[in-house]
């Protein structure tokens, strides 16, 4: 059983969020909950510009820092030991025996900081912080005083209990998911788009996912594979739905009517225009991308021109001037990295020309696709209405 | 219609094989090495199991040793046989078409200091014999060759292949891998001359995790699994009884009315072939160079009866594996080499296939639970899928 009996969580960001704060912190509150839910009965409230994680009995501290660590808006978090009985011989025992068993070697420089919010305790708070210290002096020879740069910073404070901290785990920064709306990703089951869902949820926004699926082309792995992301993405950002869009018409309409060349930006027009449509639905405020200027040829400037010309929802890209090492730098962080790299076709390299168009004109692109004015949107309109939609959880 | 035409894959359990490993999990759970009556009734489904091999090869049980499946046997074979034999000399020598579970093992044995020659196969896939006798000298331990591929069927000729070795050099060790042809061959290694032979249980309807390696009696082998002392110190760790059990089971069944079951494999196999092969841009891979346009049964015979490897022009064979997935019928594909996947078969180069053709194979494998219907309606869904892929491809 852990000593630790609750979470003093420290947010950075929110505290800047003036008359709307408190939607932040409800809403860091709620993400807590739902993180800790599956873990046990914690009890998570706020508290004087802090939150306050309140343990079970018996919880596996292990998986909830884990856990903690990815709960966006969280700046940092200390484990806290709780004492019930206040008198001045049980408090230094407590703390004596926290420094112990937290720092085994007990050879460090520390400074004790100390508050009172319980006026009627007898001591002053500069009186607790002297005294304290003096104590641990004396117990533990090893430790050394610095008040400028203590190594260890042990904080007590003296309310109806006496709380006990010193170990700060930073968490992952950002804001809570759900304090900043909600967007739609384009999940291809490549490296970069669960990056970019990643990011985005890091401001606080909230994910569904879009995924084109090209049966018999691309396989059920590859539709597992984009689910199994779509869970490592849903581990920061919360519940989330996956669309799965059925793709193959679509694009063999296009294979057969449209210059080959032109493949692939007149698909991702057509993803674009799918996944707005899906995303207005779920009354999402924006589309992210995993694009990275200049990567592959669909992802030139005049590349991003050409596919961001259909739609009117602002397109977010977070990996825009990203270079690959870094995006893949920080898809192994997030453990999607391995999945991303299995070797599964997906529909946009099925039949991808051989040397597709690098600079393409947007009035050329829109010439080819009127092309296909016969059967278009009809297939958009089956594609839409035969969506399967997987809850993520 | 479900049709699952991938048994070179796995085939499913029989009944009887289903009904006797529930009741050695459920009832006669003991351990073998146990000494109450629960580990003497264990052992009875182990001892059984092993005569009943032992009856099919015409070889003693304790010339038998339960393995996880042919894989471990192989591996049990060629490892445990180099080691023993060390002083003999450290020159093995194969064929270029062999499983993984042959090859690797023998990569492993180059990396410590064997010399390993794998010797090459004709376009039909069959060993070029001269070439493996060329190849024996004074060092050569073992020969191991493989009885039936698994990608096209090809079948060697083991027993002439046996006795011409042993002509040469009397001490020669004659491995076998014959993983896909037990249960579609009559396997009698004292007479065809074979000293080791793996073979497994999930081919002809028994469980997972299941197989055997038959040892010659006076053949020396090291084990290359230790601890407790199972089953003679050749393969340590308690013994698998469902599995061995239901191997037992699959074994006694799959040569019950024997010629009849193999003969109606041929006749598919010959139906199979033959409605394809009317098909535009179609090759048949494996067959003997004899074979006409009639495919005669005669030369069908050459080639194992389950095994069917076509390629289709300009088509890739992984979309067309999915598109018969879509009609519920399921094939595999001779050679993965999408563009994330550049490792083209080991087989399919070895015969020679032209390299436009190599990611345009699919391997059909039947069982004698395959019925006519579900040929036709393969064929069938073939024939209409054709085209649809032909037309939209990478370009």
């Amino acid at each position: 059983m852990s000593m630790f009996k609750e979470f003093l969580i420290k947010y950075a960001e929110i505290g800047l969020k003036g008359n709307n704060r408190y939607l932040f912190e409800n809403s860091l509150c709620n993400r807590i909950k739902e993180v800790l839910k599956p873990l046990g009965d914690f009890w998570v409230y706020k508290e004087q510009g802090r939150i306050i994680v309140e343990c079970p009995d018996k919880y596996d501290y292990e998986e909830t820092v884990e856990a903690l660590k990815r709960v966006f808006g969280i700046s940092s978090f200390c484990p806290i030991v709780t004492v019930d009985n206040t008198d001045w011989d049980s408090l230094t025992k407590a703390v004596g025996d926290y420094v112990q068993a937290t720092y085994p070697d007990l050879n460090f420089t520390f400074k004790v900081f100390a508050k009172r919010a319980d006026k009627n305790y007898p001591l002053s708070s500069p009186e607790i912080c002297s005294m304290m210290g003096a104590y641990l002096l004396n117990r533990f020879p090893g430790l050394k005083v610095d008040v400028h740069e203590p190594q260890v910073s042990i904080n007590v404070e003296i309310r109806s209990k006496a709380y006990i901290y010193s170990v700060e785990i930073p968490g992952p920064g950002g804001m809570p998911v759900g304090s900043n709306g909600k967007a739609m990703l384009l999940l291809s089951g490549g490296i970069d788009s669960p990056v970019a869902g990643y990011m985005i949820a890091k401001r606080g926004v909230s994910v569904d996912a879009v995924y084109f699926h090209a049966p018999p082309y691309t396989s059920e792995r590859a539709k597992q594979k984009v689910i199994d992301l779509a869970k490592k993405i849903s581990r920061y950002a919360g519940r989330m739905k996956l669309f799965v869009v059925n793709f193959t018409d679509i694009q063999l309409y296009i294979y057969d009517k449209c210059p080959h060349d032109e493949l692939t930006i007149i698909m991702r027009r057509y993803m674009m225009r799918i996944a707005e449509h899906l995303a207005r639905q779920e009354k999402c405020l924006g589309l992210i991308t995993g694009e990275s200027l200049g990567q592959v040829a669909s992802q030139t400037m005049q590349s991003l021109a050409a596919t961001n010309e259909v739609c009117t929802m602002p397109v977010y890209r977070p990996l825009i001037a990203f270079d690959k090492k870094d995006i893949v730098e920080i898809a192994e962080t997030i453990d999607t990295y391995e999945t991303s790299i299995k070797p599964f076709e997906d529909c946009c390299t099925i039949f991808v020309a051989k040397h597709p168009v690098t600079k393409p004109n947007v009035k050329k692109i829109g010439y080819s696709e009127r092309k296909l004015q016969d059967r278009i949107d009809e297939m958009v309109k089956e594609a839409l209405e035969t969506v399967e939609v997987i809850e993520i959880e | 219609m479900e049709v699952y035409l991938d048994n070179s894959a796995t085939t499913k359990v029989t009944d009887r094989v289903r009904d006797i490993m529930v009741k050695v999990l459920y009832d006669d759970y003991g351990n073998p090495s146990s000494m109450h009556k629960m580990g003497v009734i264990a052992e009875k489904y182990m001892r059984d199991a092993a005569e009943i091999i032992a009856d099919s090869l015409k070889v003693e049980p304790k010339e038998i040793i339960f393995t996880s499946g042919g894989t471990e046997a192989n591996n049990l074979a060629l490892i445990g046989t180099a080691m023993a034999y060390q002083r003999r000399g450290r020159h093995i020598i194969t064929s270029g078409i062999e499983h993984p579970s042959v090859h690797q093992p023998l990569l492993f044995l180059k990396g410590n200091g064997y010399k390993i020659d794998f010797i090459p196969v004709d376009k039909t896939g069959k060993i070029i014999k001269d070439k493996l006798y060329g190849a024996i000298n004074e060092e050569t331990q073992i020969v191991s060759v493989m009885y039936v591929n698994n990608e096209i069927g090809s079948v060697q000729d083991i027993e002439e292949i046996a006795r011409e070795i042993k002509a040469i050099k009397k001490d020669i060790i004659f491995h076998v891998d014959a993983v896909q042809a037990f249960g579609k061959y009559r396997i009698y290694p004292k007479r065809m001359g074979i000293d080791l032979l793996s073979i497994s249980g999930h081919k002809i309807h028994g469980p997972k995790g299941s197989g055997a390696l038959y040892i010659s009696d006076g053949v020396k082998i090291k084990p290359i699994v230790f601890g407790g002392g199972h089953q003679k110190g050749l393969r340590s760790g308690t013994e698998n009884v469902p599995a061995i059990a239901g191997l037992g089971q699959a074994v006694r069944e799959i040569y019950e009315d024997f010629d009849r079951k193999v003969n109606g494999m041929y006749e598919l196999k010959q139906k199979l072939i033959k409605e394809i092969s009317l098909l535009d841009g179609v090759v048949i891979n494996g067959l003997p160079e004899e074979c006409s346009k009639d495919f005669e049964m005669e030369q069908i015979k050459k080639t194992a009866p389950h095994i069917i490897s076509v390629s289709f022009e300009g088509v890739r064979s992984e979309v067309l594996l999915h598109a018969l997935e879509e009609k519920e019928i399921y094939v595999s594909a001779g050679s993965a080499c999408s563009s994330h996947h550049p490792q083209p078969s080991a087989t399919l180069t070895a015969i020679g296939l032209p390299k436009n053709l190599m990611d345009s194979t699919i391997r059909i494998s039947i069982s004698e639970m395959t019925t006519e219907e579900e040929i036709d309606y393969t064929v069938e869904q073939i024939k209409s899928l054709l085209p649809v892929l032909r037309r939209y491809t990478r370009r």
